[in-house]
């Protein structure tokens, strides 16, 4: 095929994609529901393939579909599917129209060494049981990532903006969101990639998915022998170079009228660009030898092994404190937490970070914002990766939304009566910094957000009541540790079950109290 | 439009209560005559029907709602919508009463009314699922967002012991008739919630009281100059226990019971004796009672009880 209609199809086709991925992270208002996550997540190579490989969901196919359309089509995921690449695309095309000139595009030869040692690195530290490179590199991570830290507070700002004026017209559909900052350390790997990814497309249009992004290095060794092609017609081509000065990931070698197919992205413009015809897209005869993955038997021991040394690093770790009022005295107890408190639905600390990818998506999605990027909880390697933050908010009782958004695995799907039953954490109460006993005086803010009442209060001095907590029918929702308001330690916590367990379901009696009179 | 949306939906619920009614006045309420204002109650309590006929029968004891709402005024109806739990569970102010009440304000002329609640859940959750935000919808009032901080604005609370100032929803400042609608509902910090523990949905920071003698400023806040002009406790379904979340619907009681009174502390004393308690064991009833908020001796108040 010679049409340029290609080229415009690809990007009527991307621009869908990608506002469609937008609109999926900066959602604040849930407008998505619960299970629209799974079928528009469905062909994102990364997560499908570790949803399949690690989390053993055979349904989650989508990344041997990916496969086979590269074997077939060449990097056609690269230009139509994955957002990061289309976020480039356009990047790159705003660098073109600030200065044509600025724009490095043209035949290079290909970082050959650098991209297959860190697609082995990834692939090998990924069967030894570490998705840390991964969390770092995958596209679809990557550009969750851009999204949460970068584009949605600017939608909120926009959005509160908005709020404000409409209010002042007594219109309140449009409502205020207030825009929480992560902790700090959260920052640093999606900032750095914002500006690596940021002037690479500018400048060099795909050259970060044709050196670092080991799918595109992955999919481009099947590439090589895919059976559609983009492909010189020896005849008609006059060695003008349009072709190659239109190409984004410059893999077009002019001159000796040859494309390098692994780092073709399919993008079309070629064909678009070439006057004479001389560029089309077809069918070549397949070769014999085809590669095939190497990575997809990663052994399930070796993961859960490694991720149990990396947790042995971190987890005793301490949130920092967010700000929050200076209280009448404040409370002297530290919070002594050994463990971080993983999302429900995620079985554990170790299977959790064994398969997340850090790519914010529950992060956004939860309507409490519980769930908040780590930082050094999980250790080290498991920055990013989101932890339930019982001092931004707290799980609701009823929610189940982070099991039916997460593409990777990490939470799978919970039945609401099964989350209310799982004990991610227990309630430990700490007397000392509470105010019943420093002040005094009435509170028990805890038991009062507690759904299960395992949070419940017994009497202490006098009239007084003090919090009291039964473990077996705590879950760690968080409710009492948010409520809390102890400053600058809280006086109840929860601290994180590193292996999730079991709570026993709360017993109530009936009651037969109905009065037919008034008792005044 | 709303006048005859009313009128229609009035005559359906009346033909529907009218089965359970016992003799009284109660036809008059839906004849749109206003009988003379009998404010003078200190509390009026009804007993026996469901939320909306319990409402229509007790307003019109007390005049009915001519004699708080004025044409063309904007109204601030404050239920409890503290937690993402459905109206059977009894954790929030039933949504047929609310309904009802704005139903009300607007029949009395009201230009807007408004809805809100500083909630303890996620507060789309808790409007969704408490029914309100439709029941709101549905008798044509507007529920406003109370979830970001942006919303308040401080104020002072003269003569507060423990709570001097609080940053209060703009709409309690902004609206010329406030109308206080409780859920009567055991507590575990409070020990019971009703009218003066309801203004905590009306300020952002609870913290603040939690940390500073609650039951205290629980009362303090009943000094500040916007008061309600009406209190309408809904004590339907009343959570005895596990309050104020509730775990499960064998915590309440169906005590089929709704009352008014432009008496904070005489209202929430009547609940506190309906749970069964002494209304001076309830610390923040004593407390605002002892500081002359109003009053909480009910063998002295001028009550009107009726039966349906």
């Amino acid at each position: 095929m010679r049409s340029s209609a290609l080229k415009h199809i690809r990007t009527v086709f991307a621009v869908l994609v990608l506002l469609l991925f937008v609109f999926l992270f900066i959602d604040f208002r849930g407008v998505f529901g619960d299970k629209a996550f799974g079928p528009i997540l469905y062909l994102q190579f990364v997560p499908s393939f570790l949803k399949f490989v690690i989390a053993g969901v055979a349904a989650s196919t989508g990344f041997i579909i990916i496969l086979i359309l590269t074997l077939l089509t060449g990097r056609t995921y690269c230009s139509f599917l994955c957002p990061l690449g289309i976020l480039q695309d356009g990047v790159s095309r705003a660098g073109g129209l600030v200065k044509r000139r600025f724009r490095k595009y043209g035949y290079k030869k290909p970082y050959t060494i650098l991209r297959y040692f860190i697609l082995v690195v990834t692939a090998g530290i990924l069967a030894l049981g570490g998705v840390y490179v991964l969390t770092i590199l995958d596209p679809y991570s990557t550009f969750g990532r851009l999204m949460t830290y970068f584009v949605q507070p600017v939608a909120l700002f926009i959005n509160n903006l908005l709020a404000g004026i409409l209010g002042k017209f007594d219109i309140y559909s449009v409502y205020r969101v207030d825009i929480k900052p992560y902790e700090l350390a959260a920052y640093i790997v999606p900032s750095a990639f914002l500006i690596l990814i940021g002037l690479l497309a500018f400048r060099y249009g795909r050259l970060y998915c044709n050196t670092v992004c080991p799918v595109g290095t992955l999919l481009g060794l099947l590439s090589k022998v895919s059976l559609f092609r983009i492909r010189f017609d020896q005849d008609k081509c006059t060695r003008c170079g349009r072709c190659s000065m239109a190409c984004k990931s410059s893999c077009i070698d002019f001159l000796n009228k040859s494309v390098d197919l692994s780092r073709c992205v399919n993008c079309f413009n070629c064909i678009d660009a070439c006057k004479e015809n001389g560029m089309s897209y077809g069918l070549v005869r397949p070769k014999r030898k085809q590669e095939k993955p190497d990575d997809t038997d990663a052994s399930r021991r070796g993961f859960i092994a490694g991720s149990l040394v990396l947790l042995a690093g971190g987890s005793r770790l301490l949130s920092a404190q967010g700000t929050t009022p200076s209280p009448t005295r404040d409370s002297t107890v530290r919070e002594d937490r050994l463990y971080p408190v993983s999302p429900p639905g995620s079985s554990g600390i170790e299977i959790f970070t064994s398969r997340c990818t850090a790519c914010t998506l529950c992060v956004n999605a939860c309507p409490t914002n519980v769930l908040q990027p780590s930082t050094s909880q999980y250790g080290f390697a498991g920055i990013m990766q989101p932890r339930m933050d019982f001092h931004s908010g707290f799980c609701n009782y009823d929610c189940t939304r982070c099991t039916d958004v997460c593409p990777t695995g990490a939470i799978m799907p919970l039945m609401p009566e099964a989350k209310k039953l799982t004990q991610i954490g227990k309630a430990v109460f700490i007397k000392e910094n509470c105010i019943v006993h420093t002040e005094k005086t009435a509170c028990g803010a805890c038991s009062e957000h507690c759904p299960t009442k395992a949070c419940h209060m017994v009497p202490y001095e006098g009239r007084l009541l003090i919090p009291e907590v039964r473990d077996e029918i705590c879950i760690g929702c968080g409710a009492c540790e948010y409520a809390c308001p102890t400053r600058p330690f809280r006086a109840i916590f929860v601290d994180g079950n590193p292996i999730h367990e079991a709570a026993s379901k709360p017993v109530t009696e009936e009651l037969n109290t109905v009065p037919s009179e008034f008792p005044f | 439009m709303k006048r005859r949306n009313f009128l229609r939906s009035s005559l359906g619920a009346g033909l529907a209560a009218g089965a359970f009614m016992s003799l009284g006045g109660y036809e008059k309420a839906f004849a749109g005559k206003r009988l003379p204002s009998n404010v003078d109650y200190d509390l009026v309590a009804v007993m026996g029907g469901e939320p909306a006929a319990m409402f229509d029968m007790g307003i019109q004891a007390l005049g009915g709602m001519g004699a708080f709402v004025k044409k063309g005024q904007k109204v601030l109806v404050k239920p409890n919508i503290g937690w993402d739990v459905v109206p059977e569970k009894g954790g929030n102010t039933n949504p047929l009463l609310v309904k009802r009440i704005i139903e009300h304000c607007y029949r009395a002329g009201a230009k807007e009314v408004y809805v809100f609640d500083n909630t303890c859940d996620n507060w789309i959750k808790c409007y969704k699922n408490s029914g309100i935000e439709q029941a709101v919808k549905d008798a044509g009032g507007k529920i406003v967002p109370a979830n970001s901080e942006s919303y308040y604005q401080e104020v002072t609370i003269p003569n507060g012991k423990k709570l001097t100032k609080a940053k209060v929803h703009e709409l309690v400042l902004s609206s010329d008739v406030f109308i206080n609608v409780p859920v009567l509902k055991h507590h575990s910090s409070a020990m019971m919630t009703g009218a003066l523990k309801n203004m905590m949905g009306v300020v952002w920071d609870r913290g603040y009281w939690h940390r500073n003698h609650l039951n205290q400023c629980i009362a303090d806040y009943a000094l500040y100059s916007k008061k309600p002009s009406l209190n309408v406790m809904d004590a339907y379904n009343v959570m005895m226990r596990n309050g104020p979340r509730g775990v499960s619907v064998a915590d309440l009681s169906n005590m089929k019971s709704l009352m008014l009174s432009t008496d904070w502390v005489a209202i929430d004393a009547a609940g506190a004796k309906l749970m069964g308690k002494e209304p001076s064991s309830i610390e923040h009833i004593a407390i605002a009672a002892g500081m002359g908020i109003g009053k909480m001796d009910l063998a002295t108040m001028n009550i009107h009880r009726m039966k349906m």
